[in-house]
């Protein structure tokens, strides 16, 4: 096996697992204020598929990340008048929103099937301008790759270096005492979604724009679910997500390495593993009693006098 | 406490009854007009297309036999996870049960293709069964041991379960023509069909295992055993029901429950196994088990609500040039609606309340 095929190899990786950490950033933010959101895939697709489609009409592909970005925040705003404002089921409402994700994504994206775009443009790795052309191209990445890693940072320090980070994380703890403090449990958890919502919206769009370039019905193919799992993986923390996001691109590249070097291993098999370690890790952790999700998290905030 | 009286000799229930139909009528309305203004949006006369909805669905006998067809998993997925509910187990993962058992249904259907049918049918939903609640096992075990919560794993194996059907088609079963899927059953492995329609076996099944979840949760001791721990667990605990075991069993004949709805896909509505075939009727049957608090009668209404739904967008698709999809939106506006549980005004409440 050539250099270049394990590089090619970790290139795609990097590709398939953007999107991933910028959902799974979000869904810490949101499931850090006490709300599950098990609709993120339902938000991904329309994301995507409004991105693209401003893409497409303005041949501007940052106005579709912002489209993109701007429609998963309001798409977590629905949710977000469910089930905390309405006191919603949160499982059963998140699950709402995935069908009404596969709806509107389908009416929204349907013109643009098959349509081509300019996808976000590609900038070279700093510093790697004198390799060959060959072994350049492999390191082409879009803004959204390069911003990814720094978000998470900029998640960490939200949550863990600002009064608003430290309000959100005690709405998620205990709504109550939130309260008695002074906070106010339903707008931090609605601003909580907004932002969970704007991180989904630009993992979509590096998705749809920048790394596929291209829409499909039901194109996420399920990393709604997966970011979910990450999140858990991560335990809640925004560091650990980009672990769990190697972890699953990780898996991508191992598959693409096995099929570049002629083994013949079946790709689905080697997609469940990362599923399985999280349930092994999970395991582990139950085991040891050391399990850090927040302690409000899927429950409805009524307000003192309920 | 239960209300015991029979309810056709209490007024009072009747009351609740209508007030609740007419709350669940005007809910839909509500989401029919919001879906409406969405048609309207994207350039689609939407009165035209409620009418052909539902002169398609409930104006003609074939149309309504369809209705029949796609009620039929989710009322075998709804109970899969209403049966677990009375334990308030959370069994997200019907939708990875689901699969399994159409997997297990499905390698009995190509391997014992040869034996006759009143043989392979019970083999395949035997098998189909056994896969679902084998899927199920491990996050009831988990549960019930205090490790991890069922919510959680069971979705994580939601994920897995539809890699490994597409692992058995792509790698052994699929048809000489498409990748994607197997060949055609033999006949003997396809549930028989009623009345000339498409409505067969696995229908009148899910009726009766309604009927049977009702029975047993009211006048059995297992069914006052599972609400004593429904009720408080810790005090059925205390008076020595084996809530462990209870918690073990109850994921798993709800899992068994889910392999079934998958055997009845693979033998009856496709007749092959198709990779993904689902795309989320294991979450529906969620939806509609939450949304009617598990009790078979609302499942059956919520199925046939959603039944009407899903047909009336298959036509939708032709007359209005929707994409299928699409009417995914309707549906989850009425669940938005239903949980937002949107209060009406006095006058359309009703006196009662």
């Amino acid at each position: 096996m050539t250099l270049l095929s394990v590089l090619g190899v970790i290139s795609s990786a990097i590709f398939s697992g953007t999107s991933l950490l910028y959902t799974t950033l979000g869904e810490v933010i949101t499931e850090r204020s006490g709300i599950v959101n098990l609709g993120l895939e339902g938000v991904l697709l329309v994301s995507a598929s409004s991105g693209f489609a401003v893409t497409c009409r303005t041949g501007n592909p940052y106005l579709g990340v912002l489209t993109a970005a701007l429609v998963g925040g309001l798409m977590n705003l629905v949710l977000g008048y469910v089930v905390v404002t309405r006191g919603g089921n949160q499982l059963a409402s998140g699950l709402a929103l995935m069908f009404a994700g596969f709806g509107l994504s389908a009416l929204i994206g349907k013109p643009y099937v098959g349509a081509k775009i300019h996808g976000l443009p590609r900038i070279l790795l700093p510093g790697l301008a004198k390799l060959p052309r060959l072994y350049t191209s492999l390191f082409q990445f879009d803004m959204l790759i390069y911003l990814a890693i720094p978000t998470a940072f900029l998640v960490w320090w939200l949550l863990y270096r600002t009064r608003w980070g430290l309000g959100l994380r005690a709405v998620g703890e205990s709504a109550d005492t939130a309260f008695a403090s002074g906070r106010n449990p339903w707008r931090i958890r609605y601003q909580a979604l907004f932002v969970g919502g704007l991180l989904a919206g630009l993992g979509a769009a590096h998705l749809s724009i920048a790394y596929a370039m291209n829409w499909t019905e039901y194109m996420t193919g399920g990393r709604g679910f997966i970011a979910v799992a990450l999140v858990i993986f991560s335990k809640w923390h925004p560091l650990r997500a980009i672990v769990g996001a190697l972890l699953f691109s990780g898996a991508v590249a191992f598959q693409l390495l096995l099929q570049a070097s002629g083994v013949k291993v079946s790709p689905f098999l080697l997609d469940t593993i990362p599923y399985f370690l999280t349930l092994l890790v999970l395991m582990v952790w139950g085991g040891t009693r050391r399990y850090a999700a927040p302690a409000s998290l899927g429950r409805v905030y009524h307000g003192t006098e309920s | 406490m239960r209300e015991t009286t029979p309810f056709f000799r209490s007024a009072r229930l009747w009351q609740k009854w209508i007030d609740s139909v007419a709350r669940y009528t005007l809910m839909i309305l509500l989401a029919l007009a919001l879906f409406g203004l969405i048609l309207l949006l994207s350039g689609r006369n939407p009165l035209l297309s409620y009418r052909d909805m539902l002169k398609f669905t409930l104006g003609s006998a074939y149309g309504f036999s369809e209705v029949l067809v796609a009620m039929t998993p989710m009322l075998l997925t709804a109970l899969a996870v209403a049966l677990p509910s009375r334990l308030i187990l959370i069994n997200v993962g019907v939708e990875g049960q689901l699969y399994i058992g159409a997997c297990c249904a499905t390698w009995a259907a190509l391997t014992f293709s040869h034996l006759p049918a009143y043989l392979l049918l019970p083999l395949m939903a035997l098998l189909g069964m056994l896969g679902g609640a084998l899927w199920a096992l491990v996050p009831g075990y988990l549960k019930a041991r205090g490790i991890v919560n069922e919510t959680i794993t069971t979705l994580l194996l939601n994920s897995v379960a539809p890699k490994i059907v597409s692992f058995f088609i792509f790698g052994f079963w699929h048809s000489p023509v498409d990748t994607d899927k197997t060949a055609n059953f033999v006949p003997a492995a396809r549930l028989p069909t009623f009345f000339g329609t498409r409505i067969d076996l696995s229908f009148w099944i899910a009726l009766a295992l309604l009927g049977v979840f009702w029975w047993f949760m009211k006048f059995t001791r297992w069914g006052l055993e599972m609400r004593a721990i429904g009720g408080n667990p810790q005090a059925a605990r205390r008076n020595g029901i084996p809530v462990g075991s209870y918690l073990v069993a109850a994921m798993c004949v709800g899992g068994a429950i889910a392999g079934l709805a998958g055997m009845a896909q693979v033998s009856g509505y496709y007749g092959l196994l198709l990779a993904n075939f689902s795309r989320g009727i294991g979450y529906m049957g969620f939806l509609i088990s939450w949304l009617s608090f598990g009790d078979p009668l609302g499942i059956l209404l919520m199925s046939f609500v959603v039944a009407v739904i899903f047909t009336g967008g298959n036509l939708l698709q032709l007359t209005q040039a929707l994409p299928f999809a699409a009417i995914n939106l309707l549906l989850a506006l009425t669940l938005f609606v239903v949980l937002a549980r949107v209060r009406f005004p006095a006058f359309a409440r009703g006196k009662a309340s």
